[in-house]
């Protein structure tokens, strides 16, 4: 049963392609791998999928939900855990985790045993009352995670999760979100330049570069199609050996990269 | 009330509470013109039969306080695309009116506060409510201004990624609004053509109705005040809506 299922899905901003034409399933309690190097349109498609951003042609249905027009739906059947981090700094881990609880609807009677069990899920019960401008990247992260668990989604969006973590950290991290997976089916959707991460923990892949599709399927199917032995050899055989101008994934910088190429 | 409007309130009024640094430091401002404007220019205002300045200037200078602090809760917005809580906030399955709303609810009470601090600070000077009959009026006029600039300086906000130059604009654009509304001087002073501008200034008209409620003193009259008032909060409340849903992080 797919959780995710994008046809024909393009953004455009101006005459800049971002996301051009592609389609893809996720299925239910699948890792799935979104891959490609900087400036691929991996960013822009969790956006769109995630209703922040709207798209210039195509479908996609989250969930079931057609993401273009059921935004609402979509929202409260997943979570998101962007790059950047997207916690309020001046406030504790407690309320960060309240506030979103709020948002999405978590039942009064049931948000605070809900925060205090996936504070302790992750380690950070005892400092639950500590503003997040005293937490380490690591510490961030785990709150960002637990945080987008409150609301029991369906499915995980995570951008490159373990970004600038240290080793032990994403170790953590992976053996979670697994955890997660398995025991309560949630479908995880994810992006990361670590390919050697996505080798041990997707169950699908799809390799994406200038906005297309390359490839897509099992590891064991992608390094079959490649004649390779190992996802990075596969990745380079088909995104190459340039090295990427940095763009950044942000839809702003998106909208300045394409007025300077009008 | 909408869940996500008191979230946005209260998270708004919480970092306003928790950075004290900044409640002492927007206090500067207010005060330095009360001392400039009061100790430099009062005596000639009241030896020109005018009456005391003090009661005058006040009223204005709780407008300038209101304006500026509510006008800068825009930053607060750049502030969370820079870091990122917006992305948080857009996500969530709550209207983008809700999330607008309650930020710019919780901007006004923290500027409201201001200008109760600013009001504290001035009985200090000498500044009497010549009827307290009037203070609940005051109250729901400074809250309904500061509402107004909230939103104001909230969507202008949602145009800008840079921390810097939003505040450079923000001054060009309130500056000619607080010097030119009568808040200290009186506009009969002013030449024709700055006496034209000053009355298409909304902001003359919020000064108006402060000295009504706290001084029972207007130029313009109560209604035009209020209709004015009313009728940009309206309209603002509309363009900040649009702009808010247009928005992307």
């Amino acid at each position: 049963m797919s959780v995710i299922t994008v046809k024909n899905l393009t953004k455009k901003f101006k005459k800049f392609i971002a996301v051009d034409n592609i389609s893809f399933e996720v299925d239910k309690a699948d890792i799935f791998a979104f891959l490609g190097p900087n400036g691929a349109g991996k960013s822009t498609t969790i956006k769109m999928l995630t209703t922040v951003l709207a798209s210039s042609a195509g479908s996609m249905f989250v969930n079931g939900f057609d993401a273009s027009k059921e935004k609402d739906s979509v929202r409260r059947s997943i979570g998101v855990i962007f790059q950047d981090h997207s916690l309020d700094e001046d406030l504790t881990a407690y309320e960060n985790m309240y506030y979103h609880a709020v948002l999405y609807g978590v039942p009064k009677n049931e948000r605070k045993k809900r925060i205090e069990s996936l504070l302790t899920y992750v380690g950070l019960i005892d400092r639950k009352n500590d503003l997040i401008n005293k937490f380490s990247g690591g510490m961030k992260r785990r709150i960002e995670i637990a945080r987008g668990l409150i609301h029991s989604p369906e499915l995980l969006f995570l951008d490159e999760p373990t970004l600038g973590l240290d080793v032990q950290t994403r170790a953590f991290l992976w053996k979670h979100i697994k955890s997660i997976n398995r025991e309560e089916g949630i479908t995880i959707f994810f992006t990361t330049h670590n390919l050697d991460e996505a080798e041990k923990v997707a169950t699908k892949i799809a390799i994406i570069d200038k906005g297309k599709i390359l490839m897509q399927g099992t590891l064991k199917e992608i390094k079959e199609k490649t004649k390779t032995d190992s996802l990075e050899k596969a990745f380079l055989k088909l995104t190459g050996y340039d090295i990427r101008d940095q763009i950044s994934h942000t839809s702003s910088t998106m909208k300045t990269f394409a007025r300077s190429r009008r | 009330m909408n869940d996500a409007i008191t979230v946005m309130w209260d998270r708004q009024v919480k970092e306003y509470l928790r950075k004290k640094q900044r409640i002492f430091a927007s206090l500067a401002q207010p005060i330095l013109f009360l001392i400039a404007f009061n100790f430099g220019i009062g005596g000639m205002y009241s030896q020109a039969g005018n009456g005391d300045y003090l009661q005058y200037l006040i009223p204005g200078i709780i407008g300038m306080t209101i304006l500026f602090s509510a006008v800068m809760n825009g930053m607060s917005l750049i502030w969370d695309k820079q870091f990122g809580f917006l992305k948080e906030t857009l996500v969530a399955p709550v209207s983008r009116t809700s999330l607008l709303f309650g930020r710019c609810l919780g901007g006004a009470t923290t500027s409201t506060f201001q200008g109760l601090i600013v009001l504290g600070l001035s009985f200090v000077f000498g500044f009497r409510i010549t009827n307290w009959f009037y203070f609940p009026l005051a109250l729901i006029v400074m809250f309904v201004i500061a509402l107004m600039f909230s939103i104001l300086g909230t969507s202008l906000a949602s145009k800008f990624d840079d921390m810097h130059s939003f505040p450079m604009v923000i001054n060009f654009l309130v500056m000619p609004m607080f010097f030119l509304s009568g808040a200290l001087f009186p506009l009969e002073n002013f030449p024709p053509v700055i006496e034209i501008i000053a009355r298409i200034n909304p902001f003359s008209y919020c000064v108006d109705l402060l000295k009504f409620s706290f001084i029972q003193v207007s130029e313009f009259g109560v209604l035009l005040d209020v209709s004015v008032i009313i009728g940009l909060l309206i309209i603002l409340g509309i363009i900040g809506t649009s702009l808010f849903n247009k928005l992307e992080p």
